[in-house]
């Protein structure tokens, strides 16, 4: 895309805009090494490695979501846990129907994603804080109805089937490999939709909601596209989350927790980038890792931390390498830049 | 006989939540602060007065002499520092911000005083007598108590709000803060101040849950916060006597599940208050659209 410009002198001056300030190419490359190298780790590293990846791969995908919520759409849910829980839900009654639960994972994702808009039919009249507390009580009520069945556990759950006979090495293996294509795919399909229309009707809500509706933006389309796509997300990982537990217990997939570790990563990452939840689930895996001897201390941690984040570096950590360097690896805004001399 | 029962508990456990939703209900009302602490900051006020009762060995009652004062000021300092920051920064902030806090309290209090549920002078006789009409209605001492306490709270918010001075001064901050500024209203104090009345209702809130049930570092967010916000919900955004009707809806909507099977308690009430948002989205009691 170009335009031309007249300046006051009558000389012409040529823009180009584009999407980014630096080759997009290379850090496409980047994310496609990186991505081939993750997907040969259960060849190279211990399993013990690996299962702290898949829980890094949930936390990314569920903090993505939230990103895309809280971040694009303006969207502060602090009920995400019940997808998180559905989804595992759905993986659980279909292996409890002889599905293979791998093979239910992508079903759980579009039911969770199904489930979403009756649930924003019911929370959408409420803004802000109020459709805040409104998605908690939902998540609730969705727990206390799955704990009255008690063909799937009731109240305290119960463990997967499905896997009995296979080798535990390659079932790790799959875990992983499931994990991570969740979470690419996750972030894949984020970076798309924001380049896409709804990037563009997003960020005209956020810079001036009466001026976009009135020139035509589908302002509550674009916020329900967003919810239904964070239901599939959380959804999957809710999915991961039961094949990597084994297990599926409602106050475990149902807990407040999910949410806060997800709002914490995104915000102490940088809110309303993609690289943001990347940086924000480094931070967290660390500090969940090297303190996880001292019970809730990591979210303590977390929390107090996101809460200096969200007052005194609003754009977290990855808005400061941004400032610094300039950079932007998923690049979803456009840019104006001086283009050659000469015309377009 | 038992229905009736279950009716005239609910009506008096929505005293409770009354007491629960006030606080949250003002300072939105005022500030357009949504606190996701609200919960937990009512389960802090147990655990001080439980504390001050365990020091001082004063009678449980008058602890809230002193635990009332006590979250009064802390809710000044918090409105002046953490939330006016956030609040300056826009509703995204605020909401983080006191999601924050909200995690970052119920975690501490687990850290601290580990996951044992705690009650508030539960060998009183208050607390546990009770007097009967007829052979099925049992009435607990305890729970009229709350109830007057919730009624005596709502009266005194009303007057403070429309007659006294700082009443007249949140009122015109609430309605235009630019303007009460300019006639030289210091809106941050009157922020500080409607704050510092909303934390003293939270704290009666989380004593009178102590007394009435037990309190652990969870009961912030699963019981107070979601029963508050259900009881303003059903209520009325913005709506004081709407808190207590919308309270009594929840209780007796909690009570009648309880009856149809025990374990259906909680989940009655959430589905009336569903039901209430899909039908009736500003409440039972709307406040007049603003002309």
């Amino acid at each position: 895309m170009s335009l031309a410009t007249q300046t006051a002198a009558g000389r012409t001056e040529n823009f180009r805009v584009t999407r980014s300030r630096r080759n997009v190419v290379w850090t496409g490359a980047g994310a496609l090494i990186v991505v081939v190298v993750l997907a040969f780790f259960p060849y190279i590293v211990y399993s013990g490695t690996t299962a702290i990846l898949v829980q890094a791969f949930i936390v990314l995908t569920v903090a993505s979501m939230w990103n895309l919520l809280a971040g694009y759409a303006g969207l502060v849910s602090v009920g995400q846990q019940a997808f998180v829980g559905l989804g595992a839900y759905f993986v659980l009654i279909l292996a409890l129907h002889g599905l293979s639960p791998f093979a239910a994972l992508p079903i759980a994702a579009i039911g969770s994603g199904v489930a979403a808009l009756p649930l924003w039919w019911l929370v959408s009249r409420l803004r802000s804080g109020y459709f805040a507390i409104a998605t908690w009580v939902l998540a609730a009520t969705i727990m206390l109805i799955i704990e009255k069945f008690t063909s799937i556990g009731g109240g305290s759950g119960m463990p997967l089937p499905g896997f009995t006979g296979m080798n535990p090495t390659l079932l790790t293996a799959y875990t992983y490999w499931a994990g991570l294509i969740v979470t690419v795919l996750a972030l894949a399909g984020i970076y798309l939709l924001l380049r896409g229309r709804l990037g563009l009707v997003l960020t005209a809500v956020r810079d001036d909601e009466v001026a976009a509706r009135s020139s035509g933006s589908r302002v509550g389309l674009a916020r329900l596209l967003v919810f239904v796509v964070a239901g599939v997300g959380c959804g999957a990982a809710g999915a991961v989350l039961a094949i990597s537990q084994l297990q599926v217990q409602p106050s475990a997939v149902f807990s407040i927790q999910w949410t806060a570790e997800m709002a914490f990563a995104t915000i102490i990452g940088g809110l309303g980038t993609i690289e943001g939840p990347i940086i924000g689930t480094v931070v967290y895996m660390v500090l969940q890792q090297t303190l996880q001897s001292y019970n809730a201390w990591y979210l303590i941690i977390l929390g107090l931390v996101a809460m200096a984040v969200a007052l005194f570096a609003r754009r977290g950590l990855w808005g400061l390498v941004d400032e610094r360097l300039n950079i932007r690896l998923f690049p979803v805004g456009y840019w104006l830049r001086p283009g050659k001399q000469g015309g377009p | 006989m038992a229905w009736v029962n279950a009716i005239i508990q609910g009506i008096l456990t929505g005293g409770l939540y009354a007491l629960f939703a006030c606080g949250l209900s003002l300072m939105f009302g005022v500030m357009k602060v949504v606190n996701l602490a609200h919960g937990d900051l009512a389960v802090v006020a147990g655990y001080i007065a439980i504390g001050v009762i365990t020091v001082t060995h004063v009678p449980v009652l008058w602890s809230v002499v002193i635990v009332v004062p006590v979250m009064a000021v802390l809710g000044y300092v918090l409105q002046r520092t953490l939330i006016q920051s956030s609040l300056d920064r826009g509703v995204l902030t605020t909401l983080i911000v006191t999601f924050g806090l909200s995690v970052v309290i119920e975690n501490g209090l687990l850290q601290f005083f580990t996951a044992n549920s705690r009650g508030i002078g539960a060998e009183m006789t208050l607390v546990t007598s009770s007097f009967k009409i007829g052979s099925q209605i049992e009435i607990a001492y305890l729970l009229l108590l709350i109830f007057a306490v919730a009624v005596a709270v709502l009266l005194g918010l009303q007057y403070f709000l429309s007659r006294s001075k700082y009443g007249r001064l949140i009122r015109a901050v609430a309605d235009d803060k630019e303007a009460a500024q300019l006639a030289g209203a210091d809106y941050r104090h009157v922020f500080g101040i409607a704050a510092a009345v909303a934390f003293g209702t939270v704290a009666l809130g989380g004593i009178a849950f102590g007394m009435y049930s037990d309190l652990d570092p969870t009961t912030g967010t699963d019981t107070i916060l979601l029963f508050a916000f259900a009881a303003v919900v059903i209520g009325g955004l913005g709506s004081l006597w709407g808190t207590l009707l919308g309270g009594v809806v929840l209780g007796v909507a909690q009570q009648i599940g309880a009856q149809i099977n025990i374990s259906d308690e909680l989940l009655a009430g959430f589905i009336v208050f569903l039901v209430v948002l899909v039908l009736r989205p500003q409440g039972l009691i709307s406040r007049r659209a603003p002309s």
